[in-house]
């Protein structure tokens, strides 16, 4: 049984707020307050885009006090599984969307006596959120975040101008200006905690020069969604729904699920959160693991699969749904 | 709905009783004549009307009383209320739950109203009338948390989520069934139920755990948990044991039905929308044994469940020295017949 | 209540040596100067040249461990003339200490209770704390009662030195408080607690 609940939303405006950034505003169609949520939350918005139902999690941008509006902003990507493609050329400003309600793979260490953001790109999202935490509860923090150049990177002089230019420090690949991550780590007090938003390869090298400068790990907090990645199509077999499925290559196993009108348990739907997990049955060739919740033996078993975001390459597959 | 308050006591002379409707309402724990311990979390919704159920936060007959007897208990050893320094974004999404929930559903009892962040609360049964700011503490008489659970039935614990792991970080704690929020308090989930027994062989914290870290918002789910307990005492704290385990002694097979008590609690885990952190809600039902047996299906149930414990959980629950002379004045009212499934009284 | 084997019991895994750490804090008090003088030759001892000891003999001071120590030629090397002194450096030194230091806690289960409490107070998590158990098995015990603590007990039930009561010692652990559970065990009927016995874990 799947545990989301949806709320029905209009979109209530689209800004251009950088060469290929948009930001979406979302209301409630029925005019109620939207929860309050924790900086660090993201959203499944569901799209229906021709006759394929997309469901993709974006981190929220917007004040998390604000319940008259959620705000999310998504980067065009040029080889786009179709939702940021979806967003970008097709919604327009009235149209209607459902979302879930927030959820936190991301959240703020309380306990922090000082916290330090590395954003790259459209990694900036999370962190405008928490941000406005961090000052709504009087605590400390830095943010580094490099971008493309000054026309693709979005929100800094926003940020300048709120936080001043001693809290927000910016970087830009075209100005070759490189966030001296090495330093920053260098000089930190205990209880300082560290968070990553970016592309995967910044992510990996943070953390990695975090870990070398003597950082226990427990302080070192990423968010990591991993869209879907894309391959061939493939077959699946339901065996309890006693369905055989094709899983198209721009679709992930549980859209795929979903598409012929079968319920299976998710929430991340990006392979963080361990609730898709589902058995295999049989595999009559490679299961791609592409999650970071199964731990390395069980994806060398091959017993389980996460269907959000993992693939498969052979004949067919047997899954217990 | 108005409810009428008692007064009574739940020490010294114990003039604790449930009205005949209460009765009815209580939440027996017990689906069928055995017992085990089980991840048995379901969705906490809205259930039966006129029972504990209907309403998400229960406030009942027993609210005033309890509510004075958590203020002594306090006033003897505040250590019952604790919250960790980090917590205080929990502390205010503590304050808004128990006050919204408690204003909508018992609107003759409890208002709340909002100009912002300016909140006006009353709460008539307890003749209190407050405004305050939200977010800024100083404009309460006790911290968010103290000041929301000084006026809400149960017991509150705030666990904050970090580390793959859930960590108790604040409470207030004065209703339980034996274990100290001050010797608990910063512990993780595995920690604190380090004592329970069985649970940790047959893999019930570690599903329970996984469970809960994936708890979402505006989907709080709830459980069952007992006990028994000699008088209607609800400060059974470790910290007073050696003022109320005596009681246990004092049990005959006369006085078994007035004095003994099933204890139940009626557990509900909420995510906490600001800190991302989980309310847990230990709320205590009390009734005599006297008072079960009204209900024909619980007076079967009762000694059967008893009678088939394993020596683990009875040594754990404290039941050992009195479960026989619960067994045999209870074996009374089991004339054989087969129970039906569930927990309602037929 | 009086359960036996409980699953809260604290462990303690080693003191091994951190590679990445830019700087090493030994807290070691009595035996748990072994610990370290064990693992000296760790990376051919490179790490010693970035390593802070403070060293309280306690019941060892017999034995000349301070010498052992001193001679590692550690960055520096200090002996507390007591807890309190060492407390009281411990925590200018936390205050001072960056990110990238590993804190090391090696001595009797007492001693690393009460410097894990220091280190979390300075908001270091306790999972990057190494730890490692030397020297006698006796406990420290706080009375749920009365919250007294009573330090190198080592049988179960004895009497809480505050209040009176006899406690049960149980396996239940408070990293926050640094001790164990101590209970009353005659509650049920005073004067019936059983005679003491020596306590093994």
């Amino acid at each position: 049984m799947s545990i989301n609940t949806e709320m029905a939303v209009r979109v209530a405006a689209i800004t251009q707020v950088a060469a290929a950034v948009k930001t979406f505003r979302l209301e409630r169609i029925d005019g109620a307050p939207l929860s309050v949520f924790s900086g660090g939350s993201h959203i499944v918005v569901s799209m229906n885009d021709g006759e394929q139902l997309r469901r993709n999690p974006y981190s929220l941008m917007s004040s998390p006090d604000d319940t008259s509006a959620y705000e999310i902003s998504v980067l065009r990507v040029a080889n786009s599984r179709g939702g940021s493609a979806f967003l970008h050329d097709r919604l327009e400003v009235g149209d209607h969307l459902t979302i879930s309600q927030p959820v936190n793979l991301f959240p703020v260490d309380h306990r922090g006596r000082k916290h330090i953001l590395f954003a790259g790109g459209i990694g900036i999202t999370p962190f405008l959120a928490m941000m406005e935490q961090f000052t709504r509860d009087n605590v400390a923090f830095e943010l580094h975040y490099a971008m493309r150049s000054r026309t693709h990177g979005a929100f800094w002089q926003q940020l300048l101008e709120r936080y001043g230019p001693r809290r927000i420090k910016i970087y830009f690949d075209d100005e070759k200006s490189l966030i001296p991550v090495e330093t920053i780590v260098d000089n930190q007090p205990l209880g300082t905690h560290l968070y990553v938003c970016g592309p995967s390869g910044m992510i990996d090298g943070v953390l990695l020069t975090a870990l070398e400068a003597g950082w226990p790990k427990e302080n070192l907090h990423a968010e990591r969604f991993l869209a879907p990645p894309a391959g061939l199509p493939f077959q699946v077999m339901l065996e309890q729904s006693a369905m055989a499925i094709t899983v198209g290559e721009h679709q992930s196993i549980l859209e795929a699920v979903e598409a012929a009108g079968c319920e299976a348990p998710y929430m991340c739907r990006g392979g963080a959160c361990g609730q898709c997990e589902t058995a295999v049955l049989s595999s009559d060739g490679e299961l791609e693991h592409n999650d970071v919740y199964l731990s390395e033996a069980e994806k060398a078993e091959g017993k389980k699969i996460m269907i959000c975001v993992s693939r498969f390459k052979g004949q067919q597959l047997v899954l217990q749904l | 709905m108005t409810i009428t308050f008692r007064q009574e006591t739940f020490r010294d002379d114990f003039t604790f009783r449930n009205s005949p409707d209460n009765i009815r309402r209580f939440p027996f724990p017990f689906d069928h004549d055995a017992y085990m311990y089980a991840v048995n979390m379901e969705p906490h919704v809205r259930g039966a009307p006129n029972s504990v159920f209907e309403n998400l936060i229960d406030v009942d007959e027993h609210y005033v009383a309890e509510m004075q007897d958590r203020a002594l208990v306090l006033k003897e050893d505040p250590l019952r209320c604790q919250a960790l320094p980090h917590m205080m974004a929990a502390q205010w999404d503590t304050l808004e739950l128990i006050m919204e929930h408690q204003a909508a559903d018992y609107p003759e009892h409890f208002s709340l109203t909002k100009d912002g962040d300016l909140w006006h609360w009353i709460n008539r049964p307890l003749g209190i009338d407050d405004s305050f700011t939200f977010g800024d503490a100083s404009t309460l008489p006790y911290p968010p948390m103290e000041y929301i659970t000084r006026q809400a039935q149960g017991d509150f614990c705030i666990v904050d989520q970090r580390d793959g792991n859930l960590w108790m970080d604040a409470g207030m704690v004065t209703t339980q069934a034996d274990w100290s929020l001050d010797f608990d308090i910063g512990m993780n989930f595995m920690e604190w139920h380090g004592p329970v027994p069985l649970a940790h062989q047959i893999g019930v914290f570690d599903r329970a755990l996984k469970f809960l870290l994936n708890l979402q918002q505006g989907k709080p789910t709830r459980r069952l948990n007992w006990t028994m307990t000699v008088n209607p005492r609800l400060d059974t704290s470790p910290e007073n044991y050696h003022k109320w385990g005596p009681d246990r002694l004092t049990v005959t097979p006369e006085n078994v039905g007035r004095k003994m008590h099933l204890r139940v609690e009626l557990q509900s885990l909420w995510r906490l929308p600001r800190s991302n952190a989980i309310l847990f809600v230990i709320r205590c039902y009390l009734i005599s044994l006297d008072e079960l047996v009204t209900v024909p299906k619980w007076a079967r149930r009762l000694p059967r469940v008893l009678s088939s414990l394993p020596p683990e959980i009875v040594d754990y629950k404290g039941l050992t020295r009195n479960r026989p002379i619960m067994i045999d004045w209870l074996n009374a009212y089991d004339d054989g017949a087969p129970t039906s499934p569930g927990i309602y009284p037929d | 209540m009086l359960v036996a084997g409980i699953k809260s019991r604290p462990e303690y895994k080693g003191l091994e040596i951190d590679p990445h750490a830019r700087r090493h804090l030994f807290v070691l008090e009595g035996e748990g100067a072994r610990a370290l003088l064990e693992r000296a030759g760790t990376d051919g001892g490179s790490f010693l040249a970035k390593a802070e000891i403070l060293y309280l003999p306690g019941g060892s001071a017999g034995k000349n461990h301070s010498a052992d120590l001193a001679a590692l030629g550690a960055d520096i090397v200090w002996t507390a003339a007591g807890l309190q002194p060492l407390l009281g450096r411990l925590s200018v030194c936390l205050a001072n200490a960056t990110m990238g230091m590993r804190i090391y806690i090696a001595g009797t289960e007492g001693f690393i209770g009460q410097i894990i409490q220091v280190a979390l107070d300075f908001g270091v998590d306790f999972n990057s704390l190494r730890t490692e158990h030397r020297g006698s098995l006796a406990r420290r015990v706080q009375c749920v009662h009365c919250k007294g603590f009573t330090d190198n007990v080592t049988v179960t039930p004895f009497v809480c030195s505050h209040c009176g009561l006899s406690l049960l010692v149980r396996d239940h652990y408070s990293r926050r408080l640094g001790a164990f559970q101590g209970v009353n065990i005659d509650a049920e009927a005073p004067g019936t607690a059983p005679e003491p016995e020596e306590l093994f874990l």
